[in-house]
Formats: structure tokens, sequence, C-alpha cells
């Protein structure tokens, strides 16, 4: 829709012009990613819109230490992104683009960070980069940089660790978690609806298995087991992860329900990946 | 900025912070259309460089340098229609056709992998009318069904007169045109429930600059009025202001601001101070008809509210023979509740007109309506007009569902032009559509059916209660309507129905596709399909038992006399075709063991016409050059009923339907039209088509028979020219010189037959998750004989899917403040392609004594049969009775879990084992 109360819309081109304008930013300003969220609700806060479009960071790069992908990477990019052969998690990268509510129209415009910054318990991005271990990013006004692991960036429904002014660069996923075996588990109260519960498991070289909970939570959760736990086991480890405030409660599914599908789905994973190790 | 729009080079500037939807539209490509403004429904579809995006969501500033491409640039540029375009055509794959524009360009757009995953791949774009399996056919480029079956232009699937200009995006739309000077308003609303409003100082927002006028209830007119459009203006509550200084829900009218610019008009509505006195609020309809609730409306007697003291807005308490009798001579009595839910139209074209005055001093409303006739009535009222100083009408419209019998933006837009004597603009936003017009009424509604162990029903009785919410508007019509073919269905010696439409401090509820029957008959179905239950007795069987047949009354509330007859009967051949269709044996191996299957079916009836008398008047014309012109009152906004006319005349004039050109929804072109509501389009202005018709045959044949030197009644009319044993006239002749043969046709809607609707469903129910699978999705329809079988069958598949979206998920949520929680399509989730099966249509094999060429009404009641028999299938499944809809896997989980665990004689839960979806 027209932001009617936009008066200007900037567009510096590269790092230098972008720390600068880190350094300036102020009441009204917004960071323009893909807009997909921007323009879909009235934001008559807003009064200058900083596009990133013309900062040129390289969308998505793989080398043998893992896969970087920028901020301003489109959602249509990750997608088309060919994994090599060793990296046996990377099937959750078409998985997670297909959790997206919105269609592929969509995702020509919006990006990998979009998704991160709104932090909302359904991003899918958000699902991804957290069960992959990933590490985050972050540019802050003076030039500065610091990485945040990616389970420690959202920290609840449109609370992250950005702080004011700072802009998410990219994400970075290591190899050694890109090539574990993964099981991915997705259910919504419409057969392709918003998230409800979004449950990704892997399986370490030594036996462990690490569920990351997202969609149903608050924020995303991790569970670790160093083994592959039994059915008690692994109810109480996840009540114990998550305690009753922590699971989320919207319109896209009561706390209860996405309790349960996430029992039901851990346990599938469970047994799913056991398998593959035997 | 340089850009191409469909090869042709552009240089221009967007505003800041507009999107690339408003500017094509500024540049003239009106085919982009708004559904949501919000990137959920895929109406705005363009190609931006090829790639496909919703344009309403992409910075207009960005497309420096790139190319795009609408639906105005798919076709060739000498004409040839893209392939696709060939196919939504050839298909029908529209009714509305609002989003038909991005239909097109997302399905021209698609790859191997999306075609192979469509359903997936189609989930950015909705579309309410269709149910999706015309469009889906479209897309997959199925070869269409002939439209040349059959004699005659009736029983033909002719095909919309406007599908050329919908699949090239030349159909005009409410919105869909350049004013000069046109302003634009924008609605302040209220924030809260319940408040009077002790002041408002609109000072600065005036002072804004490009603001021209801010409107308040200081300058409303004094007459209450109600938005509910109506034949008889009487059968409704005069409640309502045009703005009022008392506010009843959060979301209503305050102040509307008037400015050159939207930007203006939204920025000086945030610079209006309101000063707000807050008063209770009561949102529960039990609560509200306590003795001692705050009153809502304080209105005196001629208001025409029943009882304003209890905020009760009519009532109705009727009882026929002995229902304590009968439910003591029962063998088995079931009792229970049953409550429905707020659901939206979602209609994908808002509410909306643009208003000025013309050169002869009307007032002029061009609008976004299904009863532009009463509509333009209503102002005459309000405003203290001649009728002939208002003119108001309709172009093509996105969409209705009931939601358009209502009068929700031209009052206040008549308004602004009068005050301001300029061009005015509203067109409401997807958010205000959800907050600022009105819902189905949510209904609870509780019953007690009895039966001898024969099946032979002895006694139904139901309480109603109907939430009307904050203004009257339809409650009365609503209520008195779910009490009746419902119940009247059944032949019972005993009923009691005791109903209340009451007033609580939400959002109006209206009109909507069935009219309180799909209420009740979630209600009655559910309670019939428990009785057949617990007596061992197949459902089918039970409603042959139990329904009315010819000859029998037909009896509701009382033996009063009526005008329904059984003009024609196809109860028992629906239930044999649902029956026959469900009892065959589908497999399914993709069903693991946690899939729980069961069947279901329920049963509807509806008076093919609302009482009361509704009104058409149809004029045709054979023209110069021996061409026909038919003009009538009726709105298209997807009904298809443009069609059914032109095939009506065409079947009487031996032409062909595409020969006739139609005029239509402008009270400057015929007398009076009640309006396309009820299902009325064919069966009472298709009636007066009809009369016209013959009566223009017989005008012809005459002047045929004069000239040829023949006998009247030996002319035949033929496409061209009329043909008597003695010779041959060209039509064209017969009106050389400019002459020209006229007739005109009434209706007055009596007497009124029945229609009947059987649905039936095969389910597959998650016992661990709760999810619902439809299998099989069979409906019946007696429509009478049916003129244009494409088109009906669009009407029952889009029905089927709006009633499941209710069934399954749609619900409008209101906060502890009592506002609406969700008002987005991301927040209410209104089906999708890959959220419905494709259900198969059967047509009954009738012919309507009463109905215009046999016809019957068929647009409002596919819904109402939906929710029952898909209850009751899921009832046969898992052994758990779903009292409430939506059946939302969230909230029926863990009754579900339960119930189904004890249905199985399996003893634990499978739970390690995977499941795939």
């Amino acid at each position: 829709m027209d932001l009617t109360s936009i008066e200007a819309v900037e567009r510096p081109e590269g790092d230098a012009a972008i720390a600068a304008r880190m350094g300036c930013f102020g009441d009204g300003d917004a960071w323009l990613a893909g807009g997909t969220w921007l323009f879909s609700e009235p934001q008559p806060q807003l009064r200058r819109l900083i596009d990133l479009a013309a900062a040129g960071w390289p969308p998505i790069s793989a080398d043998a230490e893992g896969l970087s992908i920028a901020a301003t990477c489109t959602i249509a990019e990750l997608d088309r992104f060919e994994a090599p052969g060793t990296w046996q998690a990377s099937h959750l990268i078409g998985k997670c683009c297909r959790a997206f509510l919105a269609s592929f129209k969509i995702w020509n415009v919006a990006t990998v960070g979009g998704n991160l910054c709104m932090s909302l318990p359904a991003g899918p991005m958000i699902s991804l980069t957290t069960a992959l271990d990933g590490l985050c990013e972050i540019l802050g006004p003076s030039g500065s940089s610091r990485k945040v692991p990616a389970l420690d960036f959202v920290h609840g429904p449109l609370e992250n660790a950005l702080e004011p002014g700072e802009i998410l660069r990219g994400v970075y996923i290591p190899a050694a978690s890109l090539m574990r075996p993964a099981a991915f588990r997705r259910i919504s109260l419409s057969p392709m609806g918003r998230t409800g519960a979004l449950v990704i498991g892997t399986r370490a070289p030594d036996g462990g298995f690490d569920l990351t909970v997202t969609g149903a939570t608050r924020r995303p959760v991790r569970v670790a087991f160093s083994y592959a736990p039994g059915l008690t086991a692994l109810r109480a480890m996840i009540d114990v992860a998550i305690p009753p405030d922590l699971w989320h409660d919207d319109i896209h599914g009561r706390p209860e329900w996405r309790r349960h599908m996430v029992m039901q789905f851990a346990a599938e994973i469970v047994a799913e990946l056991s398998e593959g190790a035997a | 900025m340089t850009f191409t729009v469909n090869g042709r080079k552009f240089e221009a500037d967007p505003r800041p912070g507009q999107c690339l939807r408003n500017f094509l539209r500024d540049l003239g490509c009106f085919g982009v259309k708004k559904g949501c403004d919000a990137g959920d429904c895929g109406a705005c579809t363009v190609h931006v460089d090829g790639a496909p995006v919703h344009s309403c969501l992409m910075p207009a500033a960005r497309v420096h340098g790139r190319a795009i491409t609408t639906v105005e640039g798919l076709a060739d540029p000498d004409g040839a229609l893209h392939p696709m375009q060939q196919s939504f055509l050839d298909n029908q794959g529209f009714q509305c056709g609002f989003c038909t524009a991005g239909m097109l360009m997302t399905a021209t757009a698609l790859d191997q992998s999306h075609r192979a995953a469509l359903d997936w791949a189609m989930k950015g774009n909705l579309c309410r009318c269709t149910g999706y399996g015309s469009i889906r056919s479209a897309i997959e480029g199925k070869n269409p069904v002939s439209a040349a079956n059959g004699q005659g232009a009736c029983g033909r699937n002719a095909p919309a007169p406007a599908g050329p200009d919908i699949v090239t995006g030349r159909a005009r739309y409410t919105m869909d045109t350049a004013v000069d000077g046109l302003l634009h308003m924008k609605i302040l609303q209220s924030p809260h429930a319940s408040a009077r409003i002790l002041a408002i100082d609109t000072r600065e927002a005036l002072a804004f600059p490009g603001v021209v006028a801010v409107l308040t209830h200081a300058d409303a007119p004094a007459r209450h009025f109600s938005t509910a459009r109506h034949e008889n203006p009487l059968e409704d509550v005069d409640d309502t202001l045009v703005l009022d200084p008392i506010i009843r829900f959060a979301g209503q009218r305050v102040a509307a601001v008037v400015a050159e610019t939207e930007a203006a008009a939204d920025a000086a509505r945030s610079l209006i101070a309101v000063d707000y006195e807050l008063k209770p609020a009561i949102f529960d309809p039990e609560e509200a008809m306590a003795p001692g609730a705050p009153v809502i409306h304080d209105k005196p007697a001629v208001s025409r509210i029943a009882n304003a003291g209890r905020n009760i807005v009519a009532e109705l308490h009727s009882e026929v023979g002995d229902v304590e009798a009968g439910l003591a001579e029962a063998d088995v009595v079931h009792e229970g509740g049953f409550e429905t839910q707020r659901v939206q139209h979602a209609h994908l074209e808002t509410h909306g007109c643009i208003g000025w005055i013309d050169d002869d001093s009307r007032l002029v409303i061009r609008t976004s309506s299904q009863t532009p006739f009463l509509t333009r009535d209503a102002l005459a009222a309000l405003y203290d007009r001649p009728r002939e100083s208002v003119r108001v009408f309709c172009e093509r419209i996105g969409g209705g569902f009931g939601g358009k019998q209502e009068m929700l933006t031209e009052d206040i837009v008549a308004l602004a032009v009068l005050r301001t004597g300029r061009p005015v603009k509203l067109e409401l936003s997807r958010a205000e559509q959800f907050t600022l017009t009105t819902t189905r009424h949510p209904m609870r509604v509780s019953m007690k059916v009895g039966a001898k162990r024969d099946g032979t029903l002895t006694a139904i009785s139901m309480r109603m209660l109907s939430n009307t919410g904050a203004y009257g508007n339809h409650g009365p019509g609503v209520l008195f309507h779910g009490a009746g073919e419902a119940v009247a269905l059944y032949r019972c010696p005993n009923k009691k129905i005791d109903g209340y439409a009451v007033y609580t401090n939400v959002i109006p509820a209206g009109a909507f596709r069935g009219y309180g029957l799909s209420q009740t008959n979630f209600a009655i179905e559910s309670a019939m399909d428990e009785v057949a239950r617990s007596l061992g007795m197949d459902p089918f069987a039970f409603r042959r038992k139990n329904v009315v047949v010819p000859g029998d009354a037909m009896i509701a509330v009382d033996h009063g006399p009526h005008d329904v007859e059984f003009g024609s009967y196809g109860l028992d051949q629906c239930l044999d075709m649902v029956e026959r269709s469900l009892a065959d044996c589908a497999r399914y191996p993709d069903l693991s063991e946690d899939w729980l299957v069961g069947r279901g079916m329920a049963a509807g009836m509806i008076d093919t016409i609302p009482p009361g008398g509704h009104h058409a008047e149809s004029r045709i014309a054979l023209v110069e050059g021996g061409g026909y012109e038919l003009a009538f009152g009726t709105a298209e906004f997807g009904n298809g009923t443009t069609t059914v006319h032109a095939q009506i005349a065409a079947e009487i004039l031996g032409s062909d339907p595409g020969r006739i050109r139609i005029l239509q929804s402008d009270t400057d072109i015929t007398s009076h039209d009640t309006g396309a509501y009820g299902s009325s389009g064919t069966v009472v202005a298709g009636a007066a088509t009809q009369a016209a018709a013959e009566a223009l045959a017989g005008e012809i044949r005459t002047a045929a028979a004069h000239r040829l030197g023949a006998a009247p009644e030996e002319c035949v009319i033929g496409p061209d020219a009329v043909t008597a044993p003695n010779g041959r006239i060209l039509l064209s002749d017969l009106t050389a010189g400019g002459g020209r043969l006229e007739a005109i046709g009434q209706t007055h809607g009596s007497p009124r037959s029945v229609a009947f609707n059987v649905q039936g469903f095969e389910v597959a129910v998650h016992r661990r998750y709760g999810v619902i699978r439809i299998l099989r999705s069979i409906h019946a329809a007696d429509a009478g004989a049916v003129i244009n079988p494409r088109q009906c069958r669009g009407q029952i598949e889009g029905g089927v899917a709006q009633a499941l979206g209710a069934a399954l998920w749609e619900q409008v949520l209101i906060d502890g403040a009592g506002r609406v929680a969700n008002g987005t399509f991301r927040g209410y989730h209104m089906p999708a392609m890959c959220d419905l099966p494709e259900t198969e249509v059967h047509f009954a094999d009738t012919y309507d004594s009463i109905g215009p060429m046999g016809a019957k009404s068929m647009s409002e009641s596919p819904y109402n049969p939906v929710a029952a028999a898909l209850a009751n299938a899921i009832r046969d499944a898992t052994g758990l009775r779903l009292r409430t809809t939506p059946f939302l896997a969230d909230a029926i989980f863990e009754e579900l879990v339960t119930a189904s665990s004890s249905q199985m004689s399996r003893p634990e839960e499978t739970e390690s084992e995977p499941a795939e979806l």
C-alpha cells in the first residue's frame, strides 16, 4: 500500500554510504530491505525509507567452511542455491522457503534478513538459520561489526538483538551443520497457512540430537541431546526447555495445540533420524 | 525515473512511499487491482523484468530502468490473446473477475516446477467466487465444456458477455475511472466500543494543506435510517445516522476528512482531536438482553426496534402443535447447542463509491452495490431530495455475497458531495472492510429434536440467539429467514421456535449468503444426524422419511397463508445422487492408520425469492440495424445473471446470446429493480426479461406479419430475419429508417417456489494432529431447469468453497476491548486453491412451473448445508460431535484425540512412528 507519510526514499550505495547513513539514523527513518512487510501495513510514524537495494552485498556464496547469506539475499535467490552433495541438511533450505505463508512471488522481493529482523515466531528463515547454528553479523553505526548466534538473535515476537541504528549484514552457516542428517516437520491450521509449529532435528556425528523449535514458541528454542532420547525423556526435556509462557499464543494456534504438535513432531524426528543411523 | 510498461517507455516519478500498484493505476493501468493492498491476495500481480511480484508491496521508486508487464500487456499488440487469457475465457475461469488479472499474471509466470505443484504455486492468489475449480482448469489448459451443447440459448454454457474484457483487464469496476478534480475521503474510526463524543476539534485538520472539508455528526442529517436495503424499508429498523455522536462499536465512523489527495486526508485524519466519554460496553448477546444491561439504542417505537430497553432488535415466538407432547411421545430426543461465528464476505473489491453533481444538478453515485435502485431511494429520502434528482449506477462489481445489499459508503459520500459540490471518492481499505462494514450474524442455536423408533419426527424445538452487533442492519430479516426453510423442510406436527436478534457493542452483522439459514441449518442438520444415529438409521433414509414432499404444507412458524409453492420438487433426486456417489468405494492408499475416515451429509431448502414483493423491470428493443438492446436493473457481481438474461432473451427471440447488447444496473435506464439479493437475479429479474422478450417477440411478429401479409402466428423469428410461409423479412428492415420496436416486462416476485441442496462429504481426520482432510465433496442441487450449467455449477462450487472457509478456518475475532483483532487476509484465513477439494456437482432434472424458463434460484443456498455435512462426516469418522464452527485443529485436537482413541480398537498411540502430512 502507499505509505503516505513518507517524504523521501534514500538509496545509499555501498558499505561506506550505508555506514554513514547509520550514523545519522533517527526517528521516522526505516531501513527498506524487500519492503514486503513495510508496505503491507500503514506506517504513519515513518518519514524516510533508506533502501538497502544498492548495498551491493553478494546475495549468497559458499565455500568449504560454510554458507554466507547476505541480509539482502532474496528468498528466491536462496531457494535457487545449489548445495554441494555432502551438505545433507541442505534440503532444509527448500523446505523452509516453502514454509512461508507468502507465495513464491513474494520470494522475488522478500529478503532473508527482513524475515530475521521481523522476528516473528513463524519466520522460516529463523527456523533455517537457528536449526543450522547460523551466526548473524550485525553492523553498527560506527562501522563496527559484531556476531550473534542466530539462536540468540530473536528475543521474542518483533524483538531481537539489534540496537537502534544497527542493521543485520548477513548470516553465516557452518558447513559442519549443513553436513548433518536433518529432519523437518511443520504444521499450520490450514494446509499451507502460517506456521503453527516447526521442528527441525539434526543428528551430530557423535550420535547426539539437536532439536530446534520455532513457530510454536515466542522465540527459537534449542533442545539438545547427547543420545537418542526415549519418549518420556524427550517430553520432559522439551517441557523443561519450553516453560508454559514460552509457547506462542495467537490466531495461528493455541499454545496447547502447539505444544502437542511439537511433542508429536519431536518423537517423529527422533525416530526418523535414529532410523537413518541404524 | 524511466521505465517501460507493456513495452511503452515512460518517464515519470512516483510519490515517495508510493507502491507500484497505485503508480501503475495513476498511469491508467486499471487492470491492476487492489484486493487487500497488503500482499496477501495477489490481485495486483504484475511482472517486473519478467518476474511476478505483488505490486502493492513493491516501492514504485524501485522500477527505474525496469520493464513492467500488466494484464493489459499480455495480449499481442494486434489483439491476439495470450494462450492463458484464451484458456481463462474458454474455461470461464472467473466469476466477478476482480482477481482475474492477478491470476493471469501469476499463471503466465509459472515454470515447470510451479505447475507440478499448482495448489502451492497459486496460494498467493485469492478468489472468493469460484472455489478455484474453473481457475485450475484454465491454468491446466483443460478442454473446456462445449458452449454449444443442446438446442436453443437456454441450457447452454453461453459465455459471460464480459469475458473478453475481464481477461484483458479492460473490464471497468467501481474505482476504475479517472475523475477530474476528484477529492478523497478518509474515515476516522472510533477506537472505543461504547462512548459518547463530547467534542471534536477539527481546526488543525481543516488547516492542513489540501483539506477541503471535515465532516462530523454536526454536519449529518438528523434522520435515522437502516443501512440494510429491502424493497420495503419498514422491514428494517431506523437506528443509524450518517455520523452519530454516540459510539456503539469500535470502528464506527467518527468523522470524515475530504481532501485533494489521499495523503492529505490520511495526515489530516490524525489531527482530529476527539473527546470521548467512555460508556459501559457489552459484547455477549445473552448478557445484553438480560435485565439491567446497558441500553445500546435508547430509541422510540417509531424506530421499529422490538424491545429497545432489552437490546432486542427483533424477536420471534411461535409454536405449531404441542412440542412438549411431541417430545413426550418421542423414543429418542437429541438436545444440544450449536454456535456459528462471525465471518466476513471478503469479496475482493472492497466497498466504495464515487459521487458527483452532474450537469443537471443531480447527485450521481457510481457505486459497488447489489441494490442501486434502493440505494437511490434511500439517498433521496435521507437528503430530502426528489428521487429524480439522484442517479445511482454500478459498473461491474467485484463480488458481493450480500455485503453490498447495504448502504455503507454512499450515504457519507453523498454528504461530502452535497457539502463540497465536488466529486468525492471513498474506497475502503481491506482493514476498513473488516472493521467498518458487516459480517455474518454469529448465532447460538439450541435444538431439541424428538423422533419415534421408526424414525418419524415428533417435535422440533429451536431457540435462536443472533448477535446483530451495534446496529440493526439486517438483524430482523436474518432472524426470520433463519427460522424459515431449515425448519419447514421437515414434516413434523410439533414445532416451536424462539428467536432473538440482540444488539451488542461489536461490528454490525449484515446480509450474507444464506441469510440466517446457514446458521440454523448447521444446528438442525447436525441434530437430525444425531437423532438418526441414535435410531441406528441411515441419514439419507431418515431424511426421506421426514422431509416435505409435494402435497405437504411447508410450515416453520405458523399455518398462515403464504405464497410459497412446490413449483417443482427435486429433493428426492438430490438425496439419491449424493447417496449413490458417496457410496462409491474410494480407496486412499496414501492415508496412514492415523487417519480416520467418515462420511456425512446434510440437506437444505430455500424459497426461490425473498418474501414481501421483489420487483424488476426489463426493457428490450429491436433497434436500427436489426440488433437487440436489453436493459435491466439487476447488477452483475459475478453471479452470471447477465449471461442468463441474454440467454433468456435469445431463446425467446430465436437469437444468439452474444448478439444482445446489454445495459444494466443504472437508475437512469429502467424504472425499478429491487436488487440482486436473495438469488433473485434469474428468477425475478430474469422473469422480467422473459416477459419483455415475449412481448417484443409478439410485436416483431405483428410487424413482420403486416409487412409480409401473413398471420403473426405464422411468423418465426430467426437470428437475422422473420420467416413466414409466404416470405421473409430481415430484422434490420423492420427497424430501417430509425424505427425501433420496444417492449417492457415487469415481475413482482410472487408466487415463489422452493429449491433444494444436498451436500455430502467423505473426510479423513488425523487422530493425533486434529487435522481434517476432505477426501470427497459431493453436491446435488435442484435448481429447476438450469439455464447455464457451467455458471450454475460455478455458483455451487463457489458457495461450497465459501462455506468450507467458514466451517474450517474463517473467524472475525473480537478482542477484549471489542475491536476486530484480525482484520487482514493474513490474519483471516479465507481459502486459497490449496485449501479446497474439487466439488462434484449434480443437478436434479426438474422444470419449475413458477420460475422463468423452468429455472429456480441457486446462488445462496449451496452454502447452507456444508458445515453440517462436514460435521456429520467428522462425527462418523471420529465419534466427536462438533458444535461450534470453525473446526480448527487447535480447538478440537484434545477432544478429538480422546474421542478417536475410544473410537479405535487400537490401544496405544504410535507416537514414535514418523508420519507425513
